[in-house]
C-alpha cells in the first residue's frame, strides 16, 4: 500500500516529513509560544476583528513563518465574502 | 602567541562530539599543531580509549583544579605525536567538581605552550555544557541529520547566542547519502536552513569509525582514504584558517552525487 501512495506521489518522503516538522518545532521552540497559546490568539484576533469587520472565522490560520534566524506570526483572515453592493 | 580554545558541544548525546575531537586532536597534530584535548565529561571519561591512551592516564581535570597535581602532571602525552596531549576526566566524580571559572583557568595556564585546546563538551545543556562553553574562542555544534538532534542542536545554538559566546559553527555527522538520495533523509541545506549557522563540515556514516573506536586508533591515522577521515582532515584544515571549499569532498559515484547537496563556503 505504502508503495503505491509513494509511487502516486501521495505520500511525502519523510526526509521533507521532518524538515516541516522541525520547522514548525523549533519555532515553538524559539519564542516558546506553544501551539495552545496559538490557538488561544487566534480565538481572540477572530472576535477584535470580527467587532469591526466581517470576516470568515473557519478560515483564519495564524501560524509561524521562519526566514534563517527571523520569526514571525503570521495572521492569515479572509474576510467575508458578499456580493458587491450586496 | 595563545592557543585557540575549541569547544565542541551537541545538546544531544551520542551524536559523535567525542570522535570528532578525537580525529581533530590527532589531524591538527599531524599538521604540526600542538595540541592539548580535554575530556569534560567528567564522570563518563571516553576521550582516552578513542586515543588509545586509557592506560597512561595518571591525574586528571579534577585532580589538578582540587590541587593534587599541577596541570603538566596531567597531561598524557600521546604516543605518536609528541605535541598532542589529553587532559583526562576524572571518572568517579560528578560535574559539580568542575566550575565555568575552573575551565577558563585552566585553558589560560594551558594558552601560551599549545596551538589549539579542544574541549570535548558533555551531553545536554545543564551545568557540565555550561563549563565547557566558558573558555571557548570558538564552538563547534554536532548534529546528526534526524530530528531529535537537529532541535536539540538548535537549542544549543540559542543558548550560545545568549551567552555571547557565538556565531558556532555546524558539524553534520552520520550522512547517508543514498538515504538522502531516497528522500529519506534530512539533506544538508535543509539542516543549514534550519539551525541557520555557518557548516564547517559534514561527515558520512563510516563503520571505519566504530573499527578505529575499537583500536584506540582515530580515523584519520589510517591511509585508507575513507571519506569520514577525509572529512575531519578537513575540518581540521578549515580550523587551521585555511579554506578548503566543500566541493574538493567531490568524489564519482554516490558521495559526488551527495556533494552536490552541499553548498560552497
Ligand atoms: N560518522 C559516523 N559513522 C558511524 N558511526 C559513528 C560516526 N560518528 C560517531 N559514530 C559512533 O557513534 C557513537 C557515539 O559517538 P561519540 O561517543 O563520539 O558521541 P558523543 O557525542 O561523544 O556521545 P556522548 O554524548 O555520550 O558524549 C560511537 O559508537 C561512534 O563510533
Ligand atoms: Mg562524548
Amino acid at each position: 500500500m505504502k508503495f503505491f501512495e509513494r509511487l502516486m506521489g501521495r505520500r511525502a518522503a519523510s526526509g521533507t516529513v521532518a524538515k516541516e516538522r522541525l520547522r514548525l518545532v523549533l519555532a515553538h521552540d524559539r519564542t516558546s509560544i506553544s501551539p495552545a497559546l496559538l490557538d488561544t490568539l487566534k480565538d481572540e484576533i477572530i472576535s477584535v476583528i470580527s467587532r469591526h469587520i466581517a470576516i470568515e472565522p473557519d478560515g483564519v490560520q495564524v501560524t509561524f513563518s521562519q526566514r534563517a534566524h527571523e520569526t514571525r506570526l503570521v495572521a492569515d483572515i479572509p474576510l467575508a465574502s458578499r456580493r458587491r453592493g450586496r | 602567541m595563545a592557543a585557540k580554545v575549541l569547544t565542541v558541544t551537541s545538546g544531544k548525546g551520542g551524536v559523535g562530539k567525542t570522535t570528532l575531537v578525537a580525529n581533530l586532536g590527532v589531524a591538527l597534530a599531524m599538521q604540526g599543531k600542538r595540541v592539548v584535548v580535554i575530556d569534560a565529561d567528567v564522570g563518563l571519561r571516553n576521550l582516552d580509549m578513542m586515543l588509545g591512551l586509557e592506560n597512561r592516564i595518571v591525574y586528571d581535570l579534577v585532580d589538578v583544579i582540587e590541587g593534587r597535581c599541577r596541570l603538566r602532571q596531567a597531561l598524557v602525552r600521546d604516543k605518536r605525536f609528541p605535541d598532542l596531549f589529553l587532559l583526562p576526566a576524572a571518572q568517579t566524580r560528578d560535574k559539580s567538581a568542575v566550575s565555568p571559572e575552573d575551565m577558563v583557568q585552566v585553558c589560560e595556564q594551558l594558552s601560551d605552550r599549545h596551538d589549539f585546546i579542544i574541549v570535548d563538551s558533555p551531553a545536554g545543556i545543564e551545568e557540565g555544557f555550561r563549563y565547557a562553553i566558558a573558555p571557548a574562542d570558538e564552538i563547534i555544534i554536532v548534529t546528526n541529520p534526524e530530528v531529535a538532534a537537529v532541535r536539540d542542536a538548535d537549542r544549543v545554538v540559542g543558548l550560545i547566542e545568549a551567552e555571547e559566546k557565538g556565531p558556532a559553527r555546524l558539524v553534520i555527522n552520520r550522512l547517508r547519502p543514498e538515504m538522502v538520495k531516497r528522500g529519506e533523509m534530512l539533506d544538508v541545506d535543509d539542516v543549514i536552513e534550519l539551525l541557520a549557522i555557518e557548516l564547517i563540515g559534514v561527515v558520512p556514516e563510516d563503520r571505519n569509525i566504530l573499527v578505529a573506536a575499537n583500536r584506540g586508533q582515530p580515523l584519520v591515522l589510517s591511509n585508507n582514504h575513507s571519506l569520514a577521515g577525509k572529512a575531519f582532515h578537513n575540518i581540521a584544515r578549515r580550523l587551521a584558517g585555511e579554506e578548503v571549499p566543500f566541493q574538493t569532498l567531490q568524489e564519482p559515484g554516490l558521495f559526488g552525487r551527495l556533494f552536490r547537496f552541499v553548498r560552497p563556503e
